[in-house]
């Protein structure tokens, strides 16, 4: 019935009109690779929308990059050797017991808005993030400095005890509890960035953590670049900042940061439209390695991804239950065919070469060796062990390494692992209520110094949720902590490694690394394990 | 009518007093809080920062504060983006999404209602069974594998287009065909059954029987019933697609409001989950009763109900 | 009594009953036959392949992984080295068995729920479409998140109820609008009219209408509710590793399209294969009960 309605013509002819309406409207546009090229202006993905501006509440590495083309602090570090180079600062006294820094300011470092960089101006910002009212989270960076801890944990209210003074106004001192030989690479971390007092004044009190400052129009910074555009997911754009100090040396003209989603970013670096990436895809890695190795760049990084045991349930209490898990897992096969991107395997638990140290603690890939550790805790080949549960927040990279692990104890120790996923703040929940038996956990060091990493197995330490103690490595940890030879400080870590790596509260698998896609026209992006990478160094060659 | 629309107006106050009651205990019953983070802070620093946001407060206070406020129309500040309006957000971000799902329902209305009438027509030809695969395919690709697939080919291989942004007319294609497509073959499947109910009425017969053209029949009588399901379908789709796609906006990095919902939720951004879930929430309302006063117009009948 | 004689009386007893002409009719449609075949055929390879197959859907080869497809594994490998086929054919058990019974679900809740509104009409009508509208603006990703802390997690019938939850409420403003116009036919009338109880009008006119609508709108939430169970694994709900499911797999396959393109292609071919053979078969019993196709 009704046929000769939608006769075959007219549905082409629909069709037709479809399709041309599609092709009118497709025409090609410049690429932003193109375009950045032309103007100068570099296109880099940073993979999440930064959470805020402010250098004193923010704690990620996204925002740091973003950050770090906005302000400066006392002192930067060189791109390529990460030596301490003048920042604000453009030179420093130091007195003979460590203990007194003083910094004389370059006559050229200015605001945005052509404000002189002033010492008031850091002083007003030491007092900002350590006042406890702002709840800044990294307060606790800038403890060093003399009655910092006391001011910001409100034992004293008085900031005119806290260690800095402005002799006259080109001068700043800063005076330290200890001496702290990492103290001038400390000043380059946004804690210790100054803000512009008048703007944080005109839009509210000091210590207003809800604030529009940052906004753009509203940010004065005092970095090579200013803050021209910023719309949520959509990106910032910075420009070159005509009243920095150095201004002549800047290459670039601009920069566009784009909180592209970390699936997305490969495809639109492939079709031109990003410098750089902020991550390369696990299935990726293979193919640019073999077709275009020059675009692919892995970077070390100071960091250790670990699995965390609940030391208090049974059978983890057991140290030979946790020996059998450590030593069944093959860490070279998931490093070579799961992650791809270069991962050393973890067989100690402080990434090599953090601060100059290196482990020499060790664990073995021995299956037999782990048979025999679970058949002497009671269960030979694996009979009558509970079936624990692996804890892991959702992500597809987390969850091919379970399932891997999964199958190696399944495989070596004949036992049984349930795998389990959360959502990142139910994670979050879980881990610090303690009711997991295994958890995954990763652990990014603040500063170049083996103690960010071993301090997580004190028995104090709040990232430390395995419930293990051991009043040695405690000991161990403080006279490292008052020992001033680096040597023998060393060594003090050694002894505490060996005694982490033996009792296992936690299961090192591997140390990261940060892996991206890089257009061959950047140059001046030089490796760095802190991924610290200051733009005044990055030129565009097309 | 104009009582109808006043007399839903005044229900939906109630309605969103629920929603905005059961999305602030869900939130509050939810694990982990927006100021958790991988490094946690201490105890006191959390204290100082909840004291911002006034979350220091008994339950019942924060409740009563935040009912408060939103009676003003403030939304209130974003946790997670400093510096953020909740209503800032929803503002800049909705119009974009607005626009994608505009052209999304067009390429849906476009595609879907001339295949499912179509394959009603021929029903039980081979046609109808071609039309109704090709109709299939769409429910079987969501926007998560089309999206990828579209850019593939005409992004990456054929490259007509942008594989991902905002920026130029051209830009708009891709994720709005990815959006459209699912909800094309929906409106195809359901055009379709509704078509066949009415064909097979008596009066349809009739109607052909006094000798006026298929295509009048269609027009003047079959369409109005025969839309019945899409239209209720399409209320709270229509709702849906305004509103933003978390798959569609992210694998296209479009600035709009889909990705927002999602997220939010997550970091528990107390704020902007109340703020996105109240406007979808009149979203909601006003294409409900846009709907319902489309479908009396088209059925008088049951206007005096 | 022969064999012949007593299969032609059986067949007559069939013949006559309604459900009996339906079926016949069933069977006389082409599409509707080979959908059936197909969803059957699909059906027992996910029930009886990995039973049949040397290897094990979660045996892993680190070294082979990403193979594309070959004689030892028709569907490739997945990363792990996994074969792909018995990964797909696994998790169809889990997203044909989740997909049906979380249908089921969201049938019973939104029929029975939107024909109860639409029929009863008035303030009631008001006040459940209401509810809906407050279930509908519901974020669902909190919703999931408070159930899964709030139950034992582990539970199947925490996904039926996490997915039932959404998918009831379109189904039942559907079936609301329907019951809606056909409470004021002639017949429904007449029935009132002539003192049937609700009941009886319920079971008796409105539901029989509403099933063309209904099956429709079941054959398209089958597929969403597949896909869905995608989202709740991800919120830690649902089916944990090294289980798979088509939601996942398609998932994770459409990310590596373009590298690996067999980890798509497998999972999404089956799953497209029975959504489609569902389909047919909706289609062909949306025709087959439809009343008023008796005379044709």
């Amino acid at each position: 019935m009704l046929t000769g309605v939608f006769s075959y013509r007219r549905i082409l002819k629909y069709i037709s009109c479809l399709l041309l309406v599609a092709f009118c409207a497709c025409s090609k546009h410049q690429t932003n690779v193109e375009r950045g090229n032309e103007n100068g202006e570099l296109y880099l993905g940073i993979g999440a929308e930064p959470a805020a501006l402010d250098p004193h509440l923010t704690t990620g590495l996204t925002e740091y990059s973003v950050m770090l083309a906005l302000l400066e602090g006392l002192t930067t570090l060189n791109p390529e050797t990460m030596a301490v180079e003048a920042g604000v600062a453009r030179s420093w006294a130091i007195s003979d017991d460590q203990l007194r820094y003083t910094f004389y300011f370059d006559p050229e470092a200015c605001w945005s808005n052509g404000d002189r960089v002033t010492p008031q101006d850091f002083i007003f910002s030491f007092e900002r993030i350590l006042s406890p009212a702002l709840g800044a989270p990294y307060a606790y960076m800038l403890y060093p400095m003399r009655g910092a801890e006391a001011f910001h944990r409100g034992k004293n209210p008085d900031f005119a005890s806290v260690g800095v003074s402005a002799p006259d106004a080109r001068t700043l001192v800063i005076e330290l509890e200890s001496p702290t030989p990492y103290f001038l690479s400390m000043l380059a971390h946004n804690t210790w960035w100054p803000v512009h007092p008048p703007t944080i004044l005109a839009h509210g009190s000091m210590t207003d953590r809800i604030s529009k400052w940052t906004k753009p129009g509203n940010f004065v910074g005092n970095g090579p670049f200013m803050l021209k555009h910023w719309r949520l997911n959509n990106g910032i754009h910075a420009v070159r900042n005509r009243h920095y100090r150095e201004h002549s040396e800047v290459a670039l003209n601009g920069l566009h940061f784009l909180p592209i989603a970390v699936k997305s970013e490969e495809r639109a670096f492939r079709a031109g439209h990003l410098h750089l990436t902020s991550s390369v895809p696990i299935h990726r890695i293979d193919w640019y390695r073999e077709n275009q190795p020059e675009q692919l760049r892995f970077d070390t990084a100071l960091g250790v991804y670990y699995y965390m045991l609940n030391t208090e349930r049974r059978p983890l209490n057991e140290p030979k239950v946790r020996q059998a898990l450590a030593y069944a897992i093959d860490r070279e096969q998931l490093t070579e065919h799961v992650l791809k991107a270069g991962q050393k395997p973890a067989f100690h638990f402080t990434p090599p070469n953090t601060g100059g140290y290196h482990a020499k603690a060790r664990l073995p890939f021995d299956p037999d060796l782990a048979r025999q550790r679970l058949a002497e805790a009671g269960y030979p080949g694996g009979k009558g062990f509970p079936k624990l549960q692996l804890l892991f927040n959702t992500s597809e990279s987390h969850r091919t390494l379970a399932v891997a692990i999964q199958a190696m104890w399944k495989k070596e120790l004949g036992i049984e692992i349930e795998l389990h996923n959360q959502e990142w703040k139910a994670y979050l929940a879980t881990r610090q209520s303690g009711d997991f038996d295994i958890l995954r956990a990763a652990w990014y060091g603040d500063y170049d110094d083996p103690n960010t990493f071993l301090s997580l197995g004190e028995s104090e330490n709040g990232n430390n949720h395995t419930n293990w103690h051991d009043p040695r490595y405690d000991a161990l940890l403080a006279e490292a902590a008052r020992e001033t030879n680096p040597e023998a400080r060393h060594a003090l870590f050694q002894e505490a490694e060996e005694i982490l790596i033996d009792a296992l509260p936690v299961i090192p698998i591997y140390f990261y690394v940060t892996s991206r896609l890089i257009h061959p026209s950047v140059k001046g992006w030089y490796p760095s394990i802190l991924d610290n990478h200051p733009y005044q160094a990055v030129r565009l060659e097309p | 009518m104009l009582s109808i629309i006043a007399r839903r107006l005044l229900q939906a106050l109630p309605t969103l007093w629920i929603i905005a009651t059961a999305t602030f205990v869900l939130l509050r019953l939810a694990p982990g809080g927006p100021f958790d983070s991988e490094k946690p802070v201490s105890p006191e620093i959390k204290l100082q920062i909840e004291a911002h946001y006034g979350l220091d407060d008994p339950l019942y206070v924060q409740y009563l504060h935040f009912l408060g406020n939103l009676l003003r129309g403030d939304l209130g500040p974003s946790y997670q983006y400093a510096g953020w309006e909740v209503q800032e957000i929803i503002a800049q971000a909705f119009p974009v999404s607005l626009e994608l799902g505009l052209w999304a329902l067009l390429i849906a209305l476009a595609i879907g209602i001339p295949l499912g009438v179509l394959a009603a027509l021929r029903h039980n030809q081979a046609a109808e069974s071609v039309l109704m695969a090709i109709a299939t395919l769409g429910i079987c690709l969501p926007s998560f594998v089309i999206g990828p697939i579209l850019i593939l080919a005409f992004a990456l291989i054929l490259d007509w287009f942008n594989p991902l942004g905002w920026n130029f007319s051209s830009d708009r294609i891709l994720p709005a065909l990815t959006l459209g497509l699912m909800y094309a073959a929906y409106i195809a499947r359901l055009a379709r059954g509704g078509m066949l109910e009415v064909l097979n009425n008596d009066w349809i017969r009739s109607a052909r029987a006094k000798g006026l053209s298929a295509w009048t029949v269609i027009r003047r009588h079959a369409m109005r019933s025969a839309m019945q399901p899409v239209i209720s379908f399409l209320g709270p789709a229509a709702a849906g697609l305004i509103s933003g796609s978390f798959v569609v906006e992210t694998l296209f990095f479009i600035p709009g409001l889909g990705p927002f919902f999602v997220n939010a939720a997550l970091n528990r951004d107390y704020t902007l989950v109340l703020g996105t879930v109240l406007f979808y929430a009149v979203l909601i309302i006003s294409f409900n009763l846009i709907v319902d006063l489309i479908q009396m117009w088209l059925q008088p009948r049951s206007r005096h109900d | 009594m022969t064999k012949e004689k007593r299969e032609e009386k059986v067949l007559r007893c069939i013949q006559q009953s309604p459900g009996g002409v339906a079926w016949k009719r069933l069977c006389r449609n082409p599409m509707a036959r080979f959908g059936g075949f197909l969803f059957l055929a699909i059906l027992t390879a996910c029930l009886i392949g990995p039973l049949l197959s040397s290897q094990d859907f979660a045996t892993q080869d680190l070294a082979r992984g990403a193979e594309p497809p070959s004689w030892e594994h028709w569907l490739g490998t997945d990363e792990l080295g996994r074969d792909l086929l018995e990964r797909v054919l696994t998790g169809g058990r889990i997203s044909i068995g989740v997909g049906f019974a979380a249908t089921f679900v969201a049938l019973l809740m939104g029929v029975s729920y939107g024909a109860l509104a639409g029929y009863c009409g008035r303030r009631i009508d008001t006040l459940m479409m209401r509810f809906v509208d407050v279930v509908y603006a519901l974020p669902f990703t909190m919703l999931v998140v408070v159930l899964t802390v709030t139950f034992d997690r582990k539970s199947i019938f925490l996904i039926f109820l996490a997915i039932g939850a959404v998918e009831w409420l379109t189904m039942a403003r559907i079936v609301r609008a329907q019951a809606r116009s056909l409470r004021t036919l002639s017949y429904v009338e007449a029935a009132r009219a002539s003192g049937a109880s609700h009941w009886r009008i319920l079971r008796d006119h409105l539901l029989p209408n509403l099933l063309g609508a209904v099956i429709v709108y079941s054959t398209l939430t089958i597929p969403a509710v597949i896909l869905l169970e995608s989202i709740l694994s991800f919120l830690g709900l649902g089916v944990q590793p090294p289980q798979s499911s088509w939601g996942t797999l398609i998932n994770e396959g459409a990310d590596k399209l373009d590298i690996y393109p067999w980890l798509l292609i497998g999972p999404a071919a089956l799953f497209s294969l029975t959504i489609f053979s569902l389909n047919f078969l909706g289609d062909g019993l949306r025709d087959a009960l439809d009343p008023r196709e008796t005379h044709r």
